[in-house]
């Protein structure tokens, strides 16, 4: 924080007036909290959603790193079920949505697993590639089979929260606790069970800390590969049609924001944690607002909160160092 | 030669040396004698630079030595052989040599050098041969010769025959005896008694870091010697001769090529293991060892041959489905493989006993049994650890392996694989888990000892052989054989003879 402050300061900015706007105006001050506190919910939702998902694979020593490409896969699945029944008016087509979101993530999240597993390539350059084969999907649908036909031509889907049966509504009015959030809660506590109660969650962090000792005790390395990157893609899918049938309301070129991959840094914040995820999503999320609302007020620019945001993970990292090494000077005899 | 005096060294929370002083003569076999823990190896790396101690000095030829480096205590005339080589597979012997010289002739010179040495030590070596293509014995040579090319007074040799076959041993001493007579001094550290009688002309005895004696090995019994470095009497196990039951186990003609590059692939291993019997696998290390416990824990399948279990066929079984019929193993490396260093006891019992002990219903850990379990373990077998919480990475070496023998054999398997059981364990650990095996041996199960200490496996094998190149020798009732036919079998001195000695 002080680093930021600094960063800040170098902006030509007041760092004590940037780091309050930032991080105490969104929630306290009386202009803007009844806009900010719901947007919180909104911004904290897809990230913990993703961010848990993420954390089994990285707790399994399987780096997942292209969320973001998953988060749009599932927002296009879960978007095309919508516009496939519209105008059709269901109780059911939301749930299918649902549905249709998680198994676009994790078919997504397939491709490397089984790569990995049968052909033995690097999950890490695969996923993190097949973020940008699914943003030319997103672009290419958006202008083709997609497109809103009453959009006079524009790129861009129908607003899905016109659309009553689809859209993803606020479920308490003016809190931003839409569906969403209300399943990144659940997911916070199901994977809190998994991972202390359930041999599965054993199984994932017995392969991450010892992986000789996960095949001798038996544990089928493809079925966790998979369930790794499946899991953690299913969850990316579903925050992505949350989104789009929400907040965002319709699928458009640049529909992803990024989430897939600040949700890496939540992980990690959180120490991999669900406890932790849920904390760190807020904290990241209101470095979100808080940096659009020093944009206004203030003219930072937009990536002075990036930066801050990879000085987060930055020194918690370098934190994490120093605690398990220690620095020695000149040789040691 | 050497004068130590009054040596002491302190880490955190343990006291390695206390006030140790003897002196090294010159042209002496000196043995180290002492248990696991006892603080050799901290002495020793005293005095080869590795380490300062807090008090007391070094005095070499009367003259005070502080070497600070291990290149200080080089050009002083030490040179050191390390248990644990320290040589690069990849690269040939006289470009490994090189590379721990400070001025490395050319290669053409070297090699003639390492000739000359060799022919005149009985130590016969190659030097433009790849070190990965050696066989243990003979990369003990290169280091040996790579000390004797700067010709030392004072030759550190950290157990070196724990590696060796028999016929390996002798003309390592032959060569040692050669270098005593030309006035070269030897440290030598072992915790086999029986080798430190035949060579050394004195050693001295360290327990929990203090000197206890320093006596003529020659005019005491190995009895005495025990006793001191112990301080107390060990129980040897006790060996009930029963006939042996059923075949358990059949291993037929079995051939698994091995994962790691310098691994030994298996080749037609097949035999046979009953009821109640203890097969003994001896053999020098990496001759298919690790490959073959792969095999029969289900880690690894063979590519040919079949194995059965009480008439089952288990080839393409995995670990867990030959569990549950009644087959354990405990590998070799206790931390990451037998057990995760950063879990709790608690958790490492989930990684073997997980079925036959119920611990998991519908998928969900039932931590409290899994507590019992631990908890039973650690009182049945004596697992010194302040509670079951700890994690396995806090424990010592035989106490962890203790737990990890434990957490098997309270399993009551019928068949029981164990590769190295007390491999770096101390004595008194070392016998409780002979005597475990023993004991689940005459409860009627058969029992596969893989194991690099002879010793051992003639103290508690019915049967023995020996892995040889990754295949399998004659099995012979061990009572049987003497000492030179388990060399024979363990590949005898890859044809090489003591010459010019």
């Amino acid at each position: 924080m002080i680093s930021g402050g600094i960063l800040f300061a170098a902006l030509g900015e007041n760092p004590f007036e940037a780091i309050r706007i930032i991080f105490w105006d969104p929630l306290f001050d009386p202009n803007f909290a009844s806009y900010s506190r719901p947007q919180l919910l909104v911004k904290a939702g897809p990230l913990i959603l993703i961010a848990i998902g993420l954390s089994f694979g990285f707790k399994a020593g399987v780096w997942n790193i292209g969320a973001e490409g998953q988060y749009i896969l599932g927002a296009i699945f879960g978007a095309s079920v919508a516009l496939a029944f519209y105008p059709m008016e269901s109780k059911f087509i939301f749930p299918l949505m649902i549905i249709a979101g998680a198994l676009g993530g994790f078919l997504w999240g397939l491709i490397p697993a089984l790569l990995k597993a049968k052909l033995n390539t690097n999950e890490i350059l695969v996923s993190l590639m097949l973020v940008y084969v699914a943003e030319s999907i997103l672009a290419s649908v958006s202008q083709g089979l997609l497109k809103n036909p009453d959009g006079y031509g524009f790129p861009g889907s129908r607003n899905l929260q016109n659309y009553e049966s689809a859209a993803n509504v606020e479920i308490i009015a003016n809190s931003g606790m839409h569906w969403g959030v209300l399943f990144a809660f659940i997911t916070v506590i199901f994977s809190y069970i998994v991972l202390t109660k359930h041999i599965q969650g054993f199984n994932i962090q017995l392969t991450g800390q010892a992986p000789r000792a996960s095949k001798f005790a038996g544990v089928n390395p493809t079925a966790n590969i998979v369930f790794c990157l499946g899991i953690s893609g299913a969850l990316a899918g579903l925050a992505g049609m949350f989104e789009v049938s929400g907040p965002s309301g319709q699928i458009t070129i640049e529909f992803n924001s990024g989430y897939g991959f600040t949700a890496i840094i939540v992980a990690f914040l959180g120490r991999l944690h669900p406890i932790g995820i849920f904390l760190s999503g807020l904290l990241i999320a209101l470095t979100y607002i808080g940096g659009e609302l020093a944009q206004l007020m203030l003219g930072l620019p937009g990536a002075s909160i990036q930066l801050f945001q990879g000085m987060l993970l930055f020194f918690l990292l370098a934190t994490d160092l120093f605690a398990n090494y220690k620095v020695k000077i000149g040789a040691d005899n | 030669m050497l004068e130590i005096n009054g040596i002491s060294k302190t880490y955190p929370g343990v006291i390695a040396n206390s006030d140790i002083s003897f002196n090294i003569n010159t042209g002496e076999v000196h043995a180290l004698l002492g248990e696991n823990g006892a603080g050799k190896s901290t002495l020793v790396k005293i005095i080869y630079g590795l380490v300062k101690p807090d008090s007391g000095n070094l005095l070499l030829n009367g003259v005070p030595f502080r070497p600070g480096t291990p290149s200080e205590a080089r050009k002083a005339g030490i040179a050191m052989v390390f248990q644990h080589f320290s040589l690069f597979e990849a690269l040939s012997v006289a470009e490994n040599i090189s590379l721990g010289m400070d001025n490395p002739p050319n290669q053409r010179d070297l090699g003639k050098k390492i000739k000359s040495v060799s022919e005149s030590y009985g130590l016969p070596i190659d030097p433009a041969k790849t070190v990965g293509e050696l066989s243990v014995g003979e990369r003990q040579r290169v280091e040996i010769i790579r000390c004797l090319l700067q010709n030392p007074k004072l030759l550190v040799m950290d157990e070196p025959t724990s590696v060796l076959t028999p016929q390996e041993v002798d003309i390592l001493f032959k060569t040692l005896l050669k270098l005593r007579s030309e006035g070269t001094s030897i440290l030598y550290i072992s915790h086999k008694l029986e080798e430190i009688r035949k060579l050394c002309d004195t050693a001295t005895i360290l327990r929990l870091g203090k000197k206890v004696d320093t006596c003529t090995p020659e005019k005491t019994s190995t009895k005495k010697l025990a006793e001191m470095m112990v301080g107390s009497t060990i129980k040897a196990p006790e060996k009930l001769n029963k006939p042996a039951g059923q075949v358990m186990l059949n291993v037929d003609n079995i051939c698994c090529v091995s994962k790691s590059q310098f691994g030994t692939s298996l080749t037609n291993v097949t035999f046979d293991l009953r009821q109640g019997e203890i097969l003994g696998i001896g053999g020098v290390a990496g001759n298919g060892q690790d490959e073959l416990f792969a095999v029969l824990s289900g880690e690894q399948f063979s590519q040919h041959g079949s194995i059965s279990f009480n008439g089952i066929n288990i080839t393409k079984f995995n670990p867990n489905q030959r569990r549950k019929i009644g087959l354990l193993s405990a590998p070799e490396e206790r931390l990451g493989h037998a057990a995760a260093p950063n879990m709790s006891l608690i958790e490492n019992t989930l990684i073997t006993a997980e079925n036959s002990q119920n611990l998991v219903s519908l998928g969900f850990i039932d931590w409290k049994k899994s507590k019992a379990f631990a908890d039973k373990v650690i009182k049945k077998f004596d697992v010194r650890t302040p509670g079951s919480q700890n994690t396995a990475g806090s424990l010592s070496g035989g106490n962890l392996q203790k737990f990890v023998i434990g957490r098997e054999i309270l399993q009551n398997p019928s068949v029981f694989i164990v590769n190295q059981p007390t491999w770096g364990v101390d004595a008194a650990a070392a016998s409780s888990i002979r005597q475990a095996l023993l004991t689940l041996s005459e409860n009627g199960a058969a029992i596969l000892v893989i194991s690099q200490d002879l010793d051992e496996l003639l103290e508690i094998s019915d049967q023995f052989a020996a892995l040889n190149g990754g295949a399998l020798s004659r099995i012979e009732k061990t009572a049987e054989l003497s000492m030179e036919q388990i060399g024979l079998m363990m590949g005898g001195a890859k044809d090489l003879e003591a010459r010019n000695v």
